[in-house]
């Protein structure tokens, strides 16, 4: 059977196994036997999840010393266990971190690289939907093993149990990742939502809000749908926001089952950044525009009347 | 300090941009081409270093013929001298090849810091500069919000989905920048009338030391299959609200079982 690396992802609140690493898993077993690579704490404990989701092993590498360094350690155990398991193909979250690991990966192995899938099927054969969405590629790694970034909320994730061996990873770090060295961790973002790139459901504002107060009727949507938090660049240019929660071409791009934006007119410089969300909701006074034209479900109006008539209707339809 | 910072010419941010049918590459003669909006930053952030610690700005492009334009932006913005390498066979080139031509321009010339932009707006991929740290084998000090420098210690903010990472390293370095992380200045009237006078080394493939036949299209380690343009989206639903917008929002919702 062929070995299919994945690089596990983490959530970076309390440690445990994130949904884009089930999503991966349910992608590699298309391609063949799935192994994780899993970095820090809580490996094993996350190896029956991972098991339940097809990982024959998950290979932890624990130590404060890999820890400490960015990206090149990954590199390093990701180019370590190709070569040891004569793994075929590698799949990595499109996170900075996945991408710039597995760009240096493709480099170092010498394979090509596919980044920002949102599919890949059983012959390698990946999907990516580029310029902001308005164009669907389909690629494949010509040279050397494949290796894939994949977005997330690309796929749902399958359950396919099998029983998932701990494999300790014993090394340390190497001259190349001690070239640079994380020195402290800080949290800056707004807590207890969704991350954007991976939430179920965002809600964004953008010019129409009018300000950074008008972000608390967002907000308060957004909590009442358990959903994350987004921004037009009109806002975050503004300073009503954090720029981190900029959607659009160079913001994140996010590809929700629901996107519901408030006060964003439409420019395809946001557009790039949310044009993928399965169903789109659009509040706007102007008729015109242009985001109404991706809108499954559109209200031409004040988004300081409708949104929280919507935030009550939900609350009260949960209670 | 001699500094680079690496610049990509990239369909204008605004334009629809479309893949060419004869050969699956951006086509870039069908929009304006602009200097990459995120290597705006890289520039600005490079001419800060240069400008409080003393040196010298190379501005390197890989690019068409017509990327002369995009180097001499950034050295109306101030950079000192400008390396634009042009050669036909790098048409279609991977990020892996593009990877290796910046890394044969920029060995050997002695470069403390090398500044990039976080990502191009037309591919996206955000891994040239962990690539040309990786085959010049320097520090990657990337995604900063924040670069300061202190004697051969550089310690930088990368961005990260829960806030931010402070990252050290030693020159020589490769930084890349995030946007926002400063307001890059628009070119002065004197500064693009300097920008004529200051000195543009054109390379090919060859002057770097490597084979035609390693770059371009053809030595792609990925390929295209096919691609289309999304088919556009069925129109949806469209009210005007009567003081029930709210409440039909919730109704849809409810349909889609969101709620």
């Amino acid at each position: 059977m062929t070995t299919v690396l994945v690089l596990a992802e983490r959530d970076s609140s309390n440690g445990t196994v994130k949904k884009t690493t089930l999503e991966l898993l349910t992608l590699a077993r298309r391609l063949g036997e799935p192994q994780v690579v899993w970095f820090g704490d809580q490996g094993s404990e996350a190896a029956s999840v991972l098991g339940e989701y097809g990982a024959s092993a998950v290979h932890v590498v624990g130590g404060q010393d890999m820890a400490d360094h960015p990206v090149v350690p990954i590199v390093d155990v990701l180019q370590a266990l190709v070569a040891e398991l004569d793994a075929k193909a590698v799949l990595v979250p499109s996170s900075a971190d996945g991408k710039e690991a597995a760009g240096r990966l493709a480099v170092r192995i010498g394979s090509g690289v596919i980044t920002d899938a949102v599919d890949i099927n059983e012959s390698g054969v990946a999907t990516q939907s580029v310029f902001g969405g308005s164009t669907v590629v389909h690629s494949t790694v010509t040279h050397g093993i494949g290796i894939y970034t994949v977005r997330p909320n690309s796929v749902a994730p399958a359950p396919a149990p099998t029983t998932c061996t701990v494999v300790d990873v014993d090394t340390t770090a190497s001259e190349a990742a001690k070239t640079a060295r994380v020195v402290e961790r800080t949290v800056a973002g707004k807590g207890g939502r969704p991350e954007l790139t991976e939430a179920a459901v965002v809600v964004s504002g953008g010019r129409g809000v009018g300000g950074a107060e008008g972000f608390e009727v967002i907000e308060k949507l957004a909590d009442s749908l358990g959903a994350a938090v987004g921004a037009s660049r009109a806002a975050t240019d503004a300073g009503w926001y954090p720029h981190l929660y900029q959607v659009g071409q160079t913001g994140k791009t996010v590809s929700p089952q629901l996107y519901i934006a408030n006060g964003i007119s439409g420019a395809i410089q946001h557009r790039a950044g949310m044009q993928t969300s399965k169903v789109v909701v659009v509040v706007n006074k102007d008729a015109e525009a242009p985001l109404f034209e991706l809108a499954d479900f559109g209200v031409v109006g004040d988004l300081f009347e409708v949104v929280p008539q919507l935030t009550d209707e939900i609350d009260s339809r949960s209670n | 300090m001699k500094i680079a910072v690496c610049v990509k010419q990239v369909p204008d941010t605004w334009a629809e941009k479309t893949l060419s049918a004869a050969d699956s590459t951006l086509d870039r003669a069908a929009a304006d081409g602009v200097l990459n909006e995120l290597d705006e930053y890289a520039v600005e952030e490079a001419l800060q270093v240069a400008e409080a610690h003393g040196g010298e700005l190379t501005v390197v492009s890989m690019g068409p013929e017509r990327a002369a334009e995009t180097v001499r932006k950034a050295l109306s913005m101030g950079a000192d001298a400008g390396i634009h390498i042009v050669d036909d066979s790098l048409h279609g080139s991977d990020a892996i090849a593009t990877s290796a031509v910046l890394a044969a321009a920029l060995e050997g010339r002695g470069f403390d810091l090398i500044v990039f932009g976080s990502e191009s707006t037309d591919a996206r991929m955000s891994v040239i500069p962990a690539m040309v740290a990786e085959r010049l084998g320097i520090a990657q000090l990337t995604f900063a919000q924040r670069v300061s420098l202190s004697g051969s210690d550089v310690t930088i903010e990368r961005v990260t989905d829960y806030g931010f990472d402070t990252v050290t390293g030693s020159t020589p370095a490769v930084i890349s920048v995030v946007e926002k992380i400063n307001e890059p200045r628009y070119p002065s009237f004197k500064g693009i009338m300097a920008a004529k006078k200051k000195p543009v080394d054109t390379v090919t493939v060859a002057d770097l030391g490597l084979e035609a036949a390693t770059v371009g299209q053809a030595a792609a380690w990925s390929a295209v299959e096919d691609f289309a343009a999304r088919p556009p989206k069925p129109a949806g639903t469209v009210v005007t609200d009567e003081g029930d917008g709210g409440s039909r929002i919730a109704a849809y919702l409810t349909e889609q079982k969101f709620i």
